[in-house]
């Protein structure tokens, strides 16, 4: 899953990590959910695959829903990064649990996170959230237990927040 | 190891003048960070362009829609002169991945990784596109089809950037269609991939396939019974012909070399059908 | 009036898993942990003559384990002993771990498994199940003379065959399997920490391995990405090998395989072939059936016999059939070993029976919900078993409930289309059971244990070895204590799944943690609230009064079979499970016949859960193993090349996403089961089990075409369908 891609001199990386600024002394190729994981302990962000497939290393990216296994901590650089730890997940959480959404939990960070980065964009483009643009917004997020419609009808109610 | 982080064209070039076949640009990383995790590359040097500005437009020129090659599909999917003038680029983006991998996949990094089974390639092919690369040692332009060689193998010399791809005007009358068969509704890979362009009575046919040999291709064959003026009825046969004769399916883990065949016939002459005329009012 | 049960309780294992809090084995941190790799083999038979260390790496720097290291004895404990932890010298199939080695960082394990070369003779290796040399088990179920209806068929009587095959299946937990293991301590006893269902299991493939008493091993379970039974049997190998490297290494080794490798070598489903016949009346009255399965078992028995008992005993569906012979066969390949994936033998020949009833449909023009309706069996008929079904018999239930949700008693399946274009819709059905529990004296031989302690704030401990897998045991424990306490959810707490603490419940498997262990858990309560007496006060008052008054808090209840329950594993007659789950699916499909890809784009199911105690869950597990069984049907693709797993990768290992998964319609019918807490009985594996032949009969209702094969990707439907348009051409 690693990819031994560590040799590279480390360089100084700065990041902003919900909502902190966070000096490290990385490769530059490291991937920024080993920098995420391991090097800050911030291990709600999920590997299933690490090579893009799944969803689970989703976060944010200035604003930005990405993968962490397929960007490396260079690309980062003085980005703001939001992880499933930080600020402004209290709506999709509670949606979640409200509709049994989350069952084993391993698909939850990376679905959580997706969910946001879709509610703020239909709120910023004033597209109306709909069961159809949950689905497609959440079709890069594997999850194996729910069956999806749990997890799409969460989505749902958390974008519809501040639609009439 | 050497990796550059570059923030501009010039400082990018700068650093691609030492650089060797081993080397590699990350722009998205949707390819490249897949095959560092496969082990398949392991580059002496690396030149980050993920935040290049320069590479992230859409202008509208004389010689047509200029592409950065830094534009994401995102951005792609969002641009209203791209669904003007080269909305068979907008429909493949969509097909991509699912949106975290669009948010970042690259037009540039499709184009250069040159996969037989790359969405955007089929569509550049289908629109006529020409690839801008830039080096140190000056600026050249190639068609798409003379820019991908071979298997996830293309003319750019190891000190190139693909700078931007350029799409020459849409013609009057001229119909367009994609169609992508993959593996499933999102995150998929195509097993046969269709792009192409006909023009009025079909003049001026480009009729894109991938996975169906080892590089995306035009089916030469096709295109020169159209332009003949080829009858609704003779469609199934000259198409069955045209896939026999300019395509090479090989079976893979992701589906036969006999269905590859099948499905293309069957998709041209699907998308095709309709716009051909009946025997007796073609030319 | 009932609190808990028929509500939905939060899970108490929610927040922390919205929140990104619950730790999963990765997440662990171990300070001084080492990495942990296997060096495997790369043909699928052979002779290990050697491994060869390269002298160039520095081993000083690594440690390296191989099977003369083995402290114990060199298996994985589980039915039949023949599988080695480490290759000594034969190599039965691909993959197969030749030694292992731990290292301080990631780098340095790489170089380190490069540096390793085993010497492998190569030896011819079989991977056709037809052609096997080998039988791990054989099976027969019998009742009537069911040759002598085939050998003299009865006036007007018909009899339609088939030849149903399944391909293997993928679990796919999100979170990929491993373990941290603890060098052992002074006294010599072992700690392994992980990702897994079954901690009795492992506990015991520990004490085996390394030579030590069960009590001597602890194994605790990490919160787990899923499982579906893909981490039922393997976590005792990987948890030995854990194990055996924190030994060498004198510290702790964290092995969790990366998704490749646990896409290669972890077990699947068990690939099938099925032949099938049956007897028919004119009016579609079943007369007798015969079946012949088959499944491929891999290179070692692991659980093979029993996924074997369970394919057999559901092999004649839920159907009345006054003469019946079944026989099953599990046979070694040199495939990696097959293992348990929900269903567990049944969705093989499920399908298979589900199968040809629409072909007998088609055959006796009747309609396939009326021959099923005919034949289905009802409460008081007996079973190919001779199992008298008498409780919680749900299945009339079911059929009428999806036809008053769908119509499909009155949908023309089958009957030729009238719209044109290649896009076709049609619906499909199946109608199916599940057992629920272990097979036969299954239960009765293990009596899973559950204890219950009275803390000093009078709130009730539970221990159980069962686990939480995302099924929901946590809020189902917590309301079953809840309401037979008589106290509230919050007087409830979970002990961790730890073999030094709780006793073994059984493994969390066959749909038995809300039946059987749950009832095991409600009947521990109630002797547990007879002993702190009812009153007005609060339950944590009046506990903490008994024990202040001396009261012994601690109870401990086994299972307890029913009485009367009896079962003849020689001459499989008898009771096959304690009680059946019922259901029916119905699918809609598109599926365009230029390409034959499938569109599932809905899937109505009706399902006899018994007593829904917390339906939020039921549904989610319904659903969950819905569209497994959608996935299965026709998109996820599992094959070999000489032994080797071709999808390896997750873009290359298909599963459904938002955008694949159909809307889901679930109607929960509740037939209580005295034998059951509050009614319940086991349906984790049911809708599995009915979701693959609901699919391939829409698409015979689409096309015409009879999809005889799982999965009907796309590149079979268009030979069928290419198949189809030559014959109607000829
Ligand atoms: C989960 C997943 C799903 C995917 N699905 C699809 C899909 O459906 N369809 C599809 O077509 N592709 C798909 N891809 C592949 C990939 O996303 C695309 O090919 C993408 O466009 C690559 O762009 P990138 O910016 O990420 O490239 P990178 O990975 O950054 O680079 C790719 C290659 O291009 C070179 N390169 C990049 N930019 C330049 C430049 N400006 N000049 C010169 N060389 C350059 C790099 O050196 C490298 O060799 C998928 C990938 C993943 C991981
Ligand atoms: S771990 Fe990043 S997508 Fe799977
Ligand atoms: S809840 Fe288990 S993978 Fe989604």
């Amino acid at each position: 899953m690693k990819p031994i891609f560590d040799e590279s001199d480390p360089v100084e990386l700065r990041l902003c990590v919900n909502g902190a600024v966070r000096t490290l002394c990385v490769p530059p190729l490291r991937r920024l959910l080993d920098v995420l994981r391991e090097d800050l302990r911030l291990t709600g962000t999920k590997e299933g695959c690490g090579e893009g497939e799944c969803g689970a290393c989703t976060v944010l990216i200035d604003g930005q829903a990405v993968l962490a296994c397929l960007t490396a901590a260079c690309s980062a650089e003085g980005s703001e990064v939001v992880t499933i730890e930080g600020p402004g997940f209290e709506r999709a959480r509670r949606e979640f649990l409200e509709h049994g959404a989350a069952q084993c939990g391993i698909c939850t960070p990376g679905m959580i996170v997706m969910t946001r980065a879709w509610a703020e964009a239909c709120r910023r483009d004033g597209i109306e959230p709909t069961e159809d643009g949950a689905r497609a917004a959440l079709a890069g997020n594997l999850c194996r237990c729910t069956g999806y419609g749990a997890i799409v009808a969460a989505a749902v109610s958390t974008a519809r927040e501040g639609f009439p | 190891m050497r990796v550059v982080v570059a923030r501009s064209i010039d400082a990018a070039l700068a650093a691609l003048a030492s650089a060797t076949e081993a080397s590699r640009i990350l722009a998205g990383g949707t390819d490249l960070c897949v095959e560092f995790e496969s082990g398949r590359t392991r580059p002496d040097l690396v030149v980050e362009v993920g935040r290049v500005a320069e590479l992230r437009f859409v202008r509208e020129t004389q010689a047509g829609l200029e592409i950065g090659a830094g534009s994401t599909c995102a951005d792609l999917l969002r641009s209203a002169p791209v669904a003007r003038g080269a909305d068979l680029l907008a429909l493949a983006a969509r097909e991509v991945g699912a949106v975290q991998i669009q948010n970042r996949a690259t037009l540039g990094g499709n184009l250069v990784t040159a996969s037989p089974a790359a969405d955007l390639v089929p569509a550049l092919f289908a629109l006529g596109a020409r690839v801008r690369l830039a080096s140190l040692a000056g600026r050249r332009e190639l068609l798409v089809e003379e820019f991908v060689t071979g298997y996830r193998a293309t003319a750019r010399r190891p000190d190139e950037l693909v700078e931007s791809v350029v799409i020459p005007p849409r013609p009057a009358g001229e119909h367009r269609a994609f169609h992508k068969v993959g593996t499933r509704r999102a995150q998929s890979i195509s097993k046969v991939v269709v792009a192409l362009a006909l023009g009025p009575r079909g003049a001026g046919a480009r009729i894109a396939a991938g996975s169906v040999a080892e590089r995306t291709l035009r089916l030469a064959t096709l295109e020169a019974a159209l332009a003949r003026g080829l009858a609704r009825e003779r469609l199934a046969q000259a198409v069955a012909h045209a896939v026999a004769l300019d395509t090479r399916p090989r079976d893979d883990v992701r589906s036969t070399a006999r269905y590859r065949r099948a499905v293309l016939e069957r998709v041209l002459v699907r998308v095709l059908g309709p716009w051909l005329e009946p025997e007796g009012n073609a030319a | 009036m009932e609190r808990y049960i028929g509500r939905d309780l939060a899970r108490p294992d929610g927040p922390a898993k919205v929140e990104g809090r619950a730790v999963y084995v990765a997440d662990l941190d171990v300070p001084g942990a080492w990495v942990g790799g296997v060096v495997r083999s790369t043909v699928a038979r052979g002779l290990l003559l050697g491994l060869d260390f390269d002298p160039g790496f520095d081993w000083r720097t690594v440690a390296v384990a191989t099977a003369a290291d083995v402290p114990g004895e060199n298996v994985v404990a589980l039915i039949a002993d023949d599988q080695p932890l480490l290759v000594a010298r034969e190599i039965e199939h691909w993959g197969e771990p030749l030694a292992l080695v731990a290292a301080p960082d990631e780098l340095q394990l790489a170089r380190a498994l490069a540096a390793v070369r085993p010497r492998i003779e190569a030896r011819a290796a079989c991977f056709d199940l037809e052609r096997s040399p080998r039988v791990f088990k054989s099976i027969r179920v019998a009742q009537g003379d069911a040759g002598a209806v085939f050998r003299d068929v009865p006036p007007g009587a018909r009899v339609v065959e088939g030849t149903y095959r399944t391909d293997s299946q993928e679990q796919l937990y999100v979170e990929t399997q491993g373990f941290v293991a603890f060098p052992p301590a002074s006294d010599g006893s072992v700690t392994v920490r992980g990702s897994l269902q079954c901690p009795h299991y492992v506990q015991k493939a520990l004490a085996r391995a390394l030579g030590i008493a069960p009590e001597e091993a602890r194994v605790v379970q990490l919160a787990t990405g899923g499982g579906f039974g893909g981490k039922e049997d393997y976590p005792s190998v990987l948890a030995c090998h854990a194990a055996l490297l924190a030994r060498v290494a004198r510290r702790p080794v964290r092995l969790i395989l990366g998704r490749h490798e646990d896409l290669a070598v972890t077990p699947k489903r068990h690939p099938a072939r099925v032949r099938v016949r049956a007897a028919f009346a004119a009016d579609g009255t079943g007369l007798a059936l015969e079946a012949d399965v088959l499944f491929d078992g891999g290179a070692y028995t692991t659980l093979s016999p029993v996924v074997l008992s369970r394919g057999v005993l559901h092999a004649s569906g839920p159907y009345r059939w006054p003469a019946a012979e079944i026989r099953g066969s599990v046979v070694a390949t040199n495939h990696v070993p097959y293992g348990a994936f929900r269903g567990f033998g049944a969705p093989q020949t499920c399908l298979a029976i589900e199968r040809l009833m629409d072909r007998a449909a088609r055959e006796l023009g009747i309609h396939p919900f009326e021959l099923r309706l005919r034949n289905a069996l009802r409460p008081g008929d007996t079973t190919v078993t001779g199992q008298r079904l008498e409780h919680s018999v749900g299945s009339l239930e079911v059929l009428e409930a999806i036809a008053r949700r769908t119509g499909f008693d009155r949908h023309a399946w089958g009957a030729p289309h009238a719209e044109s274009g290649p896009r076709r819709r049609g619906l499909g059905f199946s109608f199916f059971f599940h057992g629920a529990g272990f097979t036969g004296s299954g239960e009765e031989l293990l009596r899973g244990r559950v204890s219950l302690a009275l803390l000093p704030d009078g709130r009730v401990e539970v221990l159980a070895g069962s686990t939480e897998i995302g099924q929901g045991t946590q809020a189902l424990f917590t309301a079953i204590a809840a309401e037979a306490l008589g106290a509230d959810a919050a007087d409830v707490v979970l002990a961790t799944p730890d073999t030094a603490r709780v006793p073994d419940s059984g493994p969390t498997v066959a749909s038995r943690t809300c039946m059987v262990v749950g009832g095991v858990l409600a009947a521990a309560a109630a002797e547990l609230r007879q002993r702190v007496g009812d009153g007005a006060a609060s339950w944590r008052e009046r506990a903490r009064a008994f024990l202040a008054g001396g009261g012994d808090g601690a109870v401990t209840r086994a299972y307890a079979p029913p009485p009367g329950a009896r079962w003849d594993e020689h001459s499989y007659r008898g009771d096959a499970y304690p009680v059946y789950g019922w259901a029916a699916d119905v699918a809609e499909v598109f599926v365009d016949e230029d390409t034959g890809e499938v569109d599932v784009a809905r899937l109505w199911t009706a399902v006899d859960v018994g007593r829904a105690l917390q339906p939020r869950l039921v549904t989610g597990q319904i659903e969950g193993g819905a569209l497994q069984a959608v996935g299965w049907a026709h998109r996820e693709v599992v094959s070999a090349r000489d032994g080797r797993c071709e999808q390896d990768r997750l873009a290359t290992c298909i599963v459904p996403t938002t955008l694949d998964a159909p809307r889901f319609d679930v109607t929960l019918v509740e037939v209580p089961y005295p034998g059951g807490p509050f009614g319940a009985k086991g349906v984790g594996e049911l809708p599995m089990d009915g979701g693959a032949p609901a699919v391939l009969s829409a698409i015979e209702d689409a096309t015409g075409i009879h999809p005889a094969q799982v999965p009907a990707t796309p590149e079979r439907i268009l030979d069928l369908l290419v198949a189809r348009a030559e014959e109607a051409h000829a």
